[in-house]
Order: structure tokens, then C-alpha cells, then sequence
């Protein structure tokens, strides 16, 4: 395997890893974002898993979608960058938005459904959009395919674990819920701009198109 | 084989109930034991680790109660004796709530209880029984107290008592849960809240009462394993007046066996905690991780 290739491969199951890692850590983060309006009970964490769940669907969906056009690193950063984007309104106007839903739902079950909706749908419909496309980035050929995206299961479900474990075990000890949050931000932008330098530096953005072009 | 079938049997069956247990009920939220023993009917949240007897009754002599921290409840209406309007989160047994509405026929008492399956048991096993002057919330505390606050709501007595032996609800342990509970009450209201003793959680939980309340008291009594926060919106009156309302509500708790005055003395003005801990907060909760520490 080509250095280039192999940096590639490295660089997508890092950034693949660290997204599982995230998507985790602000699903745990979210029974504690909403306790203070909806309680802790059962249903609240129904509604944050059916919410992330919904979301994780429809992001494999867009995501896979969107790797079927000149798929390359860069393009691949901005889902870093725009997940980091959109947790942001979660993490300031959070309270006044779980205010107003607060407001007009009288029962705490589709009170924290809504309102769970609002504040991580997007982000973490974004941050969906990685697996999939992680697995084109990855795959050189068809018959490998299967055992590409087994790999990169591994990888960024092995991040879920660790983002879980940790979140619930020590974040919640030392930290504050935004102080882990706008770390999660911060660590998405830097995913982000290490997929723009990887891309430009070693493979010229052209990694799986130039493959093509070899074996033709 | 048969016969070591049945003393199989016999053996599994005295094991489940061999405590004197005689109601065992896995709720949403936990395991709830009902035991009887010694004349005595408890009410335990959980039968793992040390047996915390939640709320327990005497059978023989149900006005009698048993559980020293529940006696020390009242301790709160040492600085409010009259109240008109309580409420109380966590409703164990329902004890509480009895004697006071028995004691205060005026009294009227909202009580938030999150888990169906404790209201059952209080009234099946416990003899509580819905009057017209308590009405019963299935509900969480922190979504009935927020209600409480649009509705505009006043009480002038918040009795919390949300926490079991093994879990705390860390919501309903925040400088912002207890700044609400705070504008519920009235100018002369009070707040009683059982806590807990010994780990870090009694430093940084007495200073997320005290940045909300500011000077509490404090009281424990030696034997017990709880400690009793009562805090007012109005600082707090002096012994005198401490003793003198103790001696006024005598004769309505002696059929309880409760004489307030043995509170007086007790009732601590000053901080013995570490005052440097970091207050509970919505953003920083983590309640039952620093009980083990």
C-alpha cells in the first residue's frame, strides 16, 4: 500500500474514531441538558435515543448520497466544521429554547422529544454523515468493501464506547456540561482542519480518483 | 427427587421472604421491599448494601414513628409554626404528610412523588390516604416545581425529601432547582430538606444550600445518620423564639411522641463543612459520584 494511501486510511479512521467519540459524549451530555426542564425519568431518555437515532438514519442516508460525487478529504473536513457550527445554538441559546418548548408542552414526554429534536437533531445528523462517507474514502475495491466498513465500525464504535465511558465516568466530575461541549467543538474544527491539511499535503485531494486513474 | 424438589422450593421461598418481607415491587425507577418485623412495617427502597429503612410504621401503634429523621422533619416548624400551604417532594411512606394535616387541619399540601408504584405501597401497606387537604402529583420534582413557578404558587412550607438511600435525583440538587424552590416559598416560609452525612457530597451539598438560602440551620442528632437542612427566605430567629414556638407545638405532637425541644440545642447556626467546595449547579452535578467519595 502506498504511503499516501496509508496516511489517508489513517487520517479517516482518527477522524472517523473522534466523531464516534463525540456523537456519544453530547447523547450522554443531553439527559443532563434536559433534566433541569423534563426530569431524568425513562421517557426523557427515550427521547434523546429515538432522537439521535432518527438522526444518525438520516445523516447515513445524506451522507452516503453525498460521497457519490468526487469524494476527497476536504469536502470530508466540512462535516467536522459544520457539526461544529450548529452544536454551537445548542450550547447558547439551549435554555432559552428548552424555555420556550417548556412553555407550550404540558407533558414532559413530548416536551423533551421536541425539545431534544431541536437542540441535537442537526448536529448530529451531520455527524452521521461521516460513517458513510468515511467507508468511500476507504474503499479501493469492490470486494474489500465489506471489509472496510467492518474496520471502520470497529474504529469509530470503539470511539462511542470511550466517548460514553469517559463522559459518564469523569467529564461530569471535573467539567461543566458547556466547558465539555465547546470541547467537543473545538476538537470537531481541528478534525476539520486536519483532513484540509492531510488532503492538500499528501495526497493533492486527489486520492481515490488517481487510483482509478492507475489501474485504467 | 421430589422431596428435594420442595425443600428446594421451601428454601428458594425463605430466602425471598425469609426477612419478613411481605411485598417486593420493581417499580421504573427502583426495587421497593415491604418488610415486617419486631411490630414494625418498613418501607425500603433498596436491600442492598446497609438496609436504609425509608419510612417505617409501628403496627400496633401506627401515630408512633419509628424513623428519627422523619421525627426530625418537624424540627422545621420550629421557625415557621403555622404553616397554610406545603409542599413536599419525595413522599416515602406518606407519614409525613399525615401527621402534619392531622396536626394542621387547615393545612393544605401538594405532594410530588415521581414513581406511581411509592404512592401504591404507601397506601396499601402504610395507611396513607388522600384527604381533601393533600392532593398527590405523579410527577417530577424539578416539572412540578417549574409549573408551580408559572402558576405563581406560594408556599410557606417545602419539605424535599427526594433522595433514597442509593440514588439522588442530581437535578433536584442544583443551585437553580433550590433558587426556584427559594421563590416558591413566601416571606415566611420554609424550606426542610432531609440530607446526607459523611462523604464529600455533605461539603458541597450544605454550599449549594447555603449560596441559595444563605444561614441555615443545621441539625443532627447523635445516633441518626441524616442531617436536616431548615433554611427561610428570612434568615433565622433566634432560640428564644425557637423554644418558645417548641413549647406551643407540645401538645399538638405529643401523640406523635415528638417533643420539638430537644431540637433547640441542636439546630447548628455555623458551617461545619468545607466551605471552599464548588456549589451543585445545573452545569455541574455530579451528585452521586462524590457520595462515594
Amino acid at each position: 500500500m502506498p504511503i499516501e494511501r496509508r496516511i489517508t486510511n489513517w487520517t479517516v479512521l482518527t477522524l472517523a474514531f473522534t466523531s464516534g467519540f463525540i456523537i456519544m459524549s453530547i447523547e450522554l451530555l443531553g439527559g443532563r441538558i434536559l433534566a433541569p426542564y423534563f426530569g431524568s425519568s425513562i421517557y426523557v431518555w427515550g427521547s434523546i435515543i429515538t432522537v439521535f437515532m432518527v438522526a444518525l438514519s438520516f445523516g447515513y442516508l445524506i451522507g452516503g448520497h453525498l460521497s457519490l460525487k468526487a469524494p476527497r478529504l476536504s469536502k470530508y473536513g466540512l462535516f467536522f466544521v459544520a457539526a461544529a457550527i450548529t452544536a454551537v445554538p445548542t450550547i447558547v441559546f439551549g435554555d432559552a429554547l428548552m424555555d420556550w418548548v417548556f412553555l407550550r408542552f404540558e407533558d414532559p414526554r413530548y416536551g423533551s422529544l421536541l425539545a431534544a429534536m431541536l437542540l441535537f437533531f442537526v448536529p448530529t445528523a451531520i455527524l452521521g454523515m461521516i460513517a458513510p462517507y468515511s467507508v468511500r474514502l476507504l474503499v479501493e475495491e469492490t470486494h474489500h468493501s465489506g471489509r472496510v466498513a467492518g474496520g471502520l465500525y470497529f474504529i469509530s464504535t470503539l470511539g462511542s464506547a470511550l466517548g460514553t465511558l469517559l463522559t459518564s465516568f469523569y467529564f461530569v466530575l471535573l467539567f461543566e456540561i458547556n466547558e465539555i461541549l465547546v470541547t467537543m467543538a473545538i476538537a470537531l474544527v481541528c478534525c476539520f482542519i486536519i483532513a484540509l491539511f492531510v488532503d492538500g499535503k499528501v495526497v493533492d485531494g486527489r486520492v481515490i480518483d488517481r487510483k482509478v486513474e492507475s489501474k485504467g | 427427587m421430589k422431596l428435594l424438589l420442595v425443600v428446594t422450593l421451601l428454601l428458594i421461598s425463605m430466602a425471598s421472604y425469609g426477612d419478613g418481607i411481605i411485598h417486593r415491587e420493581k417499580s421504573l425507577y427502583r426495587n421497593i421491599v415491604v418488610s415486617e418485623k419486631a411490630g414494625k412495617r418498613c418501607l425500603i427502597f433498596s436491600v442492598r448494601r446497609e438496609q436504609r429503612n425509608q419510612t417505617c410504621i409501628d403496627i400496633d401503634d401506627p401515630d408512633r414513628i419509628v424513623f428519627p429523621y422523619v421525627r426530625m422533619t418537624f424540627a422545621g416548624l420550629l421557625v415557621n409554626p403555622e404553616p397554610s400551604r406545603g409542599l413536599m417532594i419525595g413522599m416515602g411512606g406518606g407519614t409525613i404528610s399525615s401527621v402534619l394535616t392531622s396536626v394542621y387541619p387547615d393545612l393544605t399540601m401538594d405532594l410530588v412523588e415521581v414513581d406511581q408504584a411509592v404512592v401504591n405501597v404507601a397506601t396499601e401497606y402504610f395507611g396513607f390516604r388522600k384527604t381533601d387537604q393533600i392532593n398527590v402529583h405523579v410527577a417530577d420534582g424539578r416539572v412540578f416545581t417549574r409549573r408551580a413557578l408559572l402558576r405563581k404558587e406560594q408556599y410557606d412550607l417545602i419539605i424535599l425529601d427526594a433522595f433514597t438511600g442509593e440514588y439522588i435525583p442530581e437535578h433536584l440538587m442544583t443551585v437553580e432547582f433550590l433558587g426556584d424552590i427559594k421563590s416558591l416559598l413566601t416571606p415566611d416560609g420554609v424550606v426542610i430538606a432531609n440530607t446526607f452525612l459523611g462523604s464529600s457530597l455533605y461539603d458541597h451539598e450544605s454550599v449549594t444550600y447555603s449560596t441559595v438560602f444563605g444561614p441555615m440551620f443545621s441539625l443532627k442528632m447523635p445516633g441518626t445518620g441524616n442531617r436536616v437542612i431548615v433554611a427561610s427566605r428570612m434568615g433565622l430567629p433566634d432560640n428564644k423564639t425557637l423554644m418558645a414556638n417548641a413549647m406551643m407545638l407540645k401538645p399538638a405532637f405529643e401523640r406523635y411522641n415528638i417533643d420539638l425541644r430537644k431540637y433547640v440545642p441542636n439546630m447548628n447556626r455555623d458551617p461545619d463543612w468545607n466551605t471552599d467546595k464548588r456549589p451543585l449547579t445545573d452545569q455541574y452535578s455530579p451528585a452521586n459520584l462524590l457520595r462515594g467519595r
